[in-house]
């Protein structure tokens, strides 16, 4: 049979019984869309998450108090040190060659108070080299000025979220906001950015360090934010400034340092094993839409048996019956699976419309592997009971008998 | 043309073996118009379909055209349906989903003819047997004169030597049955050997030549010509 005849031969068969078709179309489509949505999500969460640690810098190292372990396993995001950071280990630091600027951060809740209005926020404390390291953008107004980082001037740079929750659309550069019992002047609002490494800076107030230590009545530091001169030197500078807050430390080695590359190594491979098991329970839709093209394949050999037996007299070979049935079993699938790929883009272009800031994107590997699959489930589906109608005597089939009845 | 050789088969019937066929000889030469007739259970129609390659015989040897059958493959005796055999059968075994056209041009599409040559060929015949103005109606549009001789343009679509029609008139009304008998033997006529298996003793004594077969066996085989 000329590959042209097999096709018109099938279509036939198809659009003949349009319903069943349909329903195994569905079934197909259904099962494919499923992967592709769903790994195209998985995808995306580790494109969100990689891109907003990217955020950091590959020339960031984030100093931690406490000795954690870090090898293998999630590093530590809560920093539970015996012994304080203090500044005097940050100016030290500071001075190590190799490094190009460190960050201070302290971080707390606190009653914040503007024009009446009242709101529990977040209060950073920190030092202008954050703003660098974290591209926290300005709307208007300057980020935190240079200067000592034990001085405690009263300024602050307030977030988008928290300038319109306190003073509405009234001019806000040069006013005074109350932090517990300290005022501050406003000389900046941070450009909207959104949730940035799990913390949403346009919700927060950022002080001086100096301040946020008074104002918290703490000495240590949340975190250190330390900038080498480049990448490269990251490695190397890791020992000197383990050995430098050894030697301040009393011989105690504990801090942790991580860099940007083992929280994203870390986050990497976990939400690729997410994406590849949700892609994998996706998958399972594909195995019952087999098993429903393996039960309508078997009903369609039972409703033509004589058609096979009078295939098979006009010189229709044994090879040729399972072929036809093999392809007829395809030819749904393949047009199930496009079905299936263009609801499932369909559905991502949709998720991408109503979340820009998401990037989503169908991995090649689930693209290829959700088709293959339902090709190759398809055919293995098919075989038996294809084989099955191939090996029908004509005799028999011809009387519409599957089996020898007296 | 055709030579069997002590032809045997058995079949297994609810446990009970059957003598389907008991070591028949039987030749039939080219040409020839036989009928086949006998009570139900006889053999006939295994003799039929072992004379049309879709039954193989427990013992014995099948020549066609100086070929042994016997000695093929299932994709070999495939081939010679198509090339060299043509069926009727009593219950048409039109495809329903396929017009007239299709229908008969279905072995033409089996062994891969372009459709180029395919059309010329099937609106001959269609022509030839009066079927033009159905040529594009599917089977349960035609009667069931009509459906017959669609599924004898199809048998005969390859161009046969063999014809085999298996009670061919069975489901045909007294006059729309005589057509289809006339049709057959007109293609007789023209050289090709027809055999036909049939209940019906006025349709089996217009043959040349009549078998009787009972529990497997040439009971009677007579000729005479044409009366």
């Amino acid at each position: 049979m000329r590959p042209a005849d097999l096709l018109r031969f099938n279509g036939r068969l198809l659009t003949g019984q349009w319903f069943r078709t349909l329903m195994t179309l569905l079934a197909t489509a259904v099962g494919v869309a499923a992967v592709l949505l769903l790994t195209g999500l998985g995808e995306g969460a580790r494109r969100f998450v990689l891109n907003e640690f990217n955020l950091l810098g590959s020339d960031v190292l984030i100093m931690l108090p406490g000795r954690k372990e870090t090898s293998g396993g999630i590093p530590p995001l809560t920093g539970e040190g015996t012994r304080d950071l203090t500044l005097a280990d940050a100016r030290a630091v500071e001075s190590l060659p190799g490094i190009a600027s460190v960050a201070p951060l302290v971080v707390g809740l606190t009653q914040v108070e503007a024009e009446g209005r009242n709101r529990e926020l977040m209060v950073v404390g920190t030092n202008q080299r954050f703003f660098q390291m974290r591209q926290l953008e300005m709307e208007q107004g300057r980020p935190l000025p240079a200067m000592r980082l034990d001085r405690a001037e009263a300024v602050c740079v307030i977030g988008a979220e928290v300038r319109h929750s306190l003073f509405g659309q009234a001019p806000v550069l040069g006013r005074w906001l109350r932090t517990a019992d300290r005022r501050c002047r406003v000389i900046g609002v941070m450009a909207e950015r959104g949730v940035s490494l799990g913390t949403d800076m346009s919700e927060s107030v950022i002080i001086p360090v100096a301040s946020a230590q008074q104002l918290f009545n703490t000495e240590g530091l949340f975190r250190l934010f330390i900038q080498v001169r480049h990448p490269s030197l990251i490695e190397s500078t890791k020992p000197q400034i383990l050995q430098l807050i050894q030697a301040r430390h009393q011989g105690e080695r504990d801090v942790t340092l991580i860099t940007q590359d083992s929280l994203l190594g870390v986050f990497d491979d976990i939400l690729k094993l997410l994406t590849l098991s949700v892609g994998a329970i996706a998958a399972i839709s594909l195995i019952v839409a087999g098993i429903l093209i393996m039960n309508i394949t078997l009903i369609s050999v039972t409703q033509r048996t004589s058609e096979i037996g009078l295939l098979k007299a006009l010189g229709a070979s044994e090879n040729e019956v399972h072929r036809l049935f093999l392809s007829e079993a395809l030819m749904m699938a393949l047009l199930g699976s496009a079905l299936g790929v263009g609801t499932g883009y369909a559905l991502l272009g949709a998720a991408h419309w109503m979340w820009p800031e998401f990037p989503v994107s169908v991995p090649l590997w689930a693209l290829l592997g959700a088709i293959a699959l339902a090709l190759g489930v398809a055919l293995v589906f098919a075989w038996l009971p294809a084989r099955k109608a191939a090996r029908l005597p004509p005799v028999l089939a011809l009387k519409g008998l599957t089996h020898a009845q007296s | 043309m055709i030579r069997l050789e002590q032809l045997n088969k058995v079949y297994q019937l609810g446990g009970e073996p059957v003598q389907a066929l008991d070591h028949v000889d039987l030749s039939i030469d080219a040409g020839e118009y036989l009928s086949v007739m006998g009570p139900s259970g006889s053999g006939k129609s295994t003799l039929l379909n072992m004379l049309g390659l879709l039954d193989t015989p427990d013992s014995g040897r099948y020549w066609l055209d100086e070929r042994e059958m016997t000695a093929l493959s299932e994709e070999g005796r495939a081939a010679e349906r198509n090339r060299h055999i043509g069926f009727v059968f009593q219950a048409y075994h039109l495809i329903d989903r396929l017009s007239a056209r299709e229908n008969i041009e279905l072995p033409l599409v089996l062994n891969g003819t372009a459709p180029a040559e395919r059309k010329p060929a099937v609106g001959a015949l269609l022509e030839r047997l009066g079927l033009s103005h159905h040529a594009d109606h599917l089977p349960h549009q035609l009667s069931g004169g009509q459906r017959q001789r669609v599924a004898i343009a199809r048998a005969v679509i390859r161009k046969p030597r063999l014809l085999l029609a298996d009670e061919p008139t069975g489901n045909l009304d007294s006059h729309s049955g005589r057509d289809v008998i006339e049709l057959l033997e007109e293609l007789n006529a023209e050289g090709i050997t027809l055999v036909m298996v049939t209940h019906d003793a006025s349709m089996g004594a217009r043959a040349h030549r009549r078998l009787w077969m009972q529990d497997g066996c040439l009971l009677k085989d007579e000729r005479h010509a044409p009366g």
